[in-house]
């Protein structure tokens, strides 16, 4: 293990960076704003919080604007090592581990619900009385299509999500040629491969709004329709708030191509959002089986 | 013992440049600015949490209500609860590690210095946010720190939005600030620091960093649907809908147990490295030690629902469950067993980190045991929500966690401010701290036994002279801090006794290489590490 650090450069360390408390302020504006927002929402009166929010985005889109040009220049100045790309992967994987952690919350409380809760408001165990007394009429199955207190819904097909998931298996091959491409110095493979993929996320996440204006206007799929609805729509929600996040980054990534950035040595903001996407179809091919399928 | 050639000291002469005035501070991506920051910042919360727990002290010094009324009372538990926890006693561990990793692993800085500013700076807004609740038509959060639904959905104040808020951005402060440990760990060891021969500090910090990635990210989940179950209607919680309030305590444990070895972990370290100093003996069995570690981080994810044996699980879950809890008294009796035996024999000196190390030893231990007790599927049926898991888990919290911080202050005090802590005082503070803290909590374990109910702001007559008992312990307990602040701003201030580099005669490690105060920039080029520093 110290074998790989034998040969030490100089580790850059940064001098001052105002950055992180312009980052530190945008979240503490987005979070103040969108709780604000929330609160008065729900309680249908006008006030600040959306001001709050706005502002607290465009503070944090301006900061990582200003971030990542600080970092993409000092990288063109060759301030950084290979032992500091060894910081930013690993520091990347474990921000991927992390979001791993968040979505098994949420399959969490999917499995919980399915395998207990549910078959418990049933009668199942030793909750006997619990349907006899509270709600005799209820019957567990699911998807769970009537609740306990008698809203109903309708179930999600799995044809639409079908052509979805080939849709980001895809998507996941194209950004590998992609890879591919900037390994070998070939930048137009780079270039198409990497738009294709970019399109395909679009198409993917078009489909998916296509697919909540299916649920709420035609099956009665809502947020309030119950446990299923809630579970259906948070996960594949948080799902198509990430897989939004990594087209973002492709995006980006697209543009730096275009500039001619990236080579074969110098490529983690690349590496990384191409892990972060292939993470998205990994969580999406759960989502598939467990959400949709079984 | 330790061997280290070519420290390039006179590198960090040249190099000794620090940014003055307010910028230092807000735009430092320092790890020592860094560290402080966070230390000074959790040493205000402490305060604040403290004077609520005083006040929730005060109102039970007698039976009846006196001074605040129930819902105020509520909102004082419940903010002490968060503000202790992710406000004081997680941000210190935060600071300490900081401060001290990369000078134990010999590391020029972190391994991400600039994200490393970001995760301390959300911090005062969180809290701002959380704290602001408090103003808010009907009140802040006043479900407890567990924040168990359907008191936080159904039951709780418009405000709770601002508090799940809040969470969310802790929670990325302390997901960032545990990547950046636990990459520094990872790749900025010096050559020849492997990993069995890095101080236990940064064993104990390395898998906390771990536990933190894992758990962090649960946390954010069910305060999500804690918002959604309130605010659109979602049945998460709400078995009307076909959820179950019982699976938000299953998340939340899922995360809560993890996290209370997360404020107990890095105090394993610091008492790791405080008792060989002060025995001037090297640290017994220290691979067991790395090894007992591991084993309770991995058991931490399998005992969440020993917080749960009443809500009516099957018994083979209770049982699962007890079993798994018990198992954790084996790798942490390793822990005890070593500490002990490291001092067997010993030439032992009682300087203050020493004492609150010893005391730490002691009193966590007694915590140990009330936690087994409530192990106990059977029993825990009584001591459930009583007096008597209050008194536990503010034995390994308060006289646990928090002796081990004021153990650390002490200990690294001469290298932070590079004048010595004044004996005389913090001694005083270590005498008032560990009597009061027994009068404290002790004859809470008497009140929970004979059924006192937590969270209570009145209660029946039999137990108002154990609670006076109690409050007058409290408020002891509290001042006596005072003490704590004045040796602080004493070596801040710099007055006292100048430090030598290494101002202890038995300690071990790279950080007493450097001269006191540590200069701003230490190991620019690392240290070769070619013996085990122990």
């Amino acid at each position: 293990m110290s074998s790989e650090n034998t040969q030490h450069e100089k580790y850059y360390v940064p001098d001052s960076s105002i950055w992180p408390l312009i980052g530190a302020i945008a979240l503490g504006l987005i979070a103040f704003g969108a709780a604000h927002y929330i609160i008065e929402w729900s309680n249908e009166e006008a006030g600040f919080g959306h001001w709050v929010l706005l502002a607290g985005i465009v503070v944090l889109v301006v900061m990582l604007i200003g971030w990542f040009r600080d970092q993409i220049n000092e990288s063109h100045q060759g301030l950084y090592s290979e032992q500091m790309g060894r910081s930013y992967r690993q520091g990347m994987s474990w921000f991927i581990f992390s979001e791993v952690m968040f979505f098994l919350a949420f399959f969490g409380a999917l499995f919980y619900t399915r395998m207990i809760a549910v078959p418990w408001l049933g009668g199942a165990s030793n909750n006997a009385m619990t349907g006899e007394v509270l709600w005799p009429a209820f019957e567990a199955i699911w998807p769970l299509t009537t609740t306990p207190d008698g809203r109903e819904t309708q179930a999600m097909g799995w044809g639409l999500p079908f052509i979805n998931t080939l849709i980001l298996v895809t998507s996941s091959v194209t950004l590998h040629f992609a890879h591919h491409g900037l390994e070998h110095g070939k930048r137009g493979a780079l270039k198409l491969w990497l738009a294709l993929t970019i399109v395909l996320g679009l198409i993917f996440l078009s489909m998916q709004m296509y697919e909540y204006v299916h649920a709420y206007r035609d099956l009665g799929l809502t947020m309030q329709s119950g446990i299923y609805g809630n579970t259906f729509f948070l996960l594949t929600g948080f799902h198509g708030m990430h897989v939004t996040l990594g087209a973002l980054m492709l995006i980006v990534m697209f543009f730096r191509v275009l500039k001619g950035h990236f080579n074969k040595e110098n490529q983690f903001a690349f590496e990384a959002s191409v892990w972060y996407w292939h993470f998205v179809d990994v969580v999406w091919i759960l989502l598939f089986v467990f959400v949709y399928i079984i | 013992m330790s061997t280290v050639v070519d420290t390039h000291h006179e590198h960090d002469d040249h190099h000794d440049h620090k940014p003055t005035g307010i910028k230092r501070w807000l735009f430092t991506t320092n790890h020592k600015d860094i560290g402080s920051l966070y230390l000074l910042f959790s040493f205000l919360m402490f305060f604040a949490g403290g004077t609520m727990a005083l006040v929730i002290r005060a109102e039970l010094f007698q039976p009846g209500m006196q001074i605040v009324d129930p819902h105020f009372f509520n909102q004082m538990t419940t903010m002490h609860g968060l503000i202790m926890v992710f406000g004081a006693v997680m941000p210190a561990f935060t600071g300490l590690a900081n401060w001290m990793i990369p000078m134990m692993i010999g590391a020029p800085d972190m391994a991400l210095p600039r994200m490393n500013n970001w995760s301390f700076w959300i911090l005062p807004f969180a809290f701002i946010i959380m704290l602001s609740s408090m103003l808010m038509p009907g009140g802040g959060p006043a479900f407890g720190w567990t924040f168990y639904a359907p008191l936080s959905t159904t039951y709780s104040t418009d405000s709770t939005a601002l508090f799940v808020f809040a969470i969310h951005i802790m929670g990325i402060s302390s997901i960032m600030g545990a990547i950046n440990v636990i990459v520094t760990i990872m790749n900025m060891r010096a050559p020849g620091m492997t990993y069995m021969r890095m101080p236990l500090f940064v064993w104990t910090w390395f898998i906390t960093a771990f536990l933190l990635i894992a758990v962090m990210p649960v946390l954010a989940g069910v305060v999500t649907m804690v918002l959604t179950d309130k605010y659109f209607a979602t049945s998460f919680f709400d078995a009307a809908g076909g959820g179950d309030p019982v699976l938000f305590q299953h998340l939340f444990w899922f995360f809560g147990h993890p996290e209370v070895y997360i404020m107990i972990l890095p105090s394993f370290g610091i008492v790791s490295a405080i008792i060989p100093a002060f025995a001037r003996k090297p640290l017994f069995g220290y691979a067991s030690m790395v090894y007992a570690t591991a084993a309770i981080a991995g058991l931490s994810f399998l005992v969440w629902a020993h917080h749960m044996f009443t809500t009516g699980m099957p018994v083979f879950a209770s049982l699962f469950f007890m079993y798994m809890t018990m198992l954790i008294a084996v790798p942490t009796g390793v822990k005890i067993f070593n500490w002990v035996s490291t001092m067997w024999r010993g030439s032992m000196t009682f300087e203050p980190p020493m004492l609150f190390a010893l005391a730490f030893v002691i009193l966590f231990t007694i915590g140990g045991f009330s936690g087994i007790m409530l192990a106990i599927t059977p029993v825990d049926f009584q001591y459930h929500d009583t007096y008597f898991v209050v008194a536990h888990f503010h034995y390994v919290l308060v006289s646990g966690a928090v002796f081990s911080i004021m153990a650390a202050a002490y200990y690294w005090l001469p290298k932070w401010s590079g004048f010595m802590p004044d004996e005389g005082l913090a001694k005083l503070h270590f005498w008032c701290s560990v009597i009061s803290v027994n009068i404290l909590f002790f004859p809470m374990h008497f009140v929970g036994l004979a059924g006192m109910p937590r969270r209570i702001p009145d209660y029946a007559l039999q137990f108002a002279d154990i609670n006076a008992i109690v409050s007058v312990g409290a408020f002891l307990f509290g001042f006596s801090q005072l003490i704590f602040l004045a040796v602080v701003v004493k070596c801040m201030a710099k007055k006292g006794q100048a430090a030598v580099a290494k101002p202890w005669e038995g300690a071990e490690g790279l950080e007493w290489d450097v001269p006191s105060p540590a200069p701003y920039h230490t190991f620019d080029t690392p240290p070769k590490i070619e013996a085990p520093i122990r």
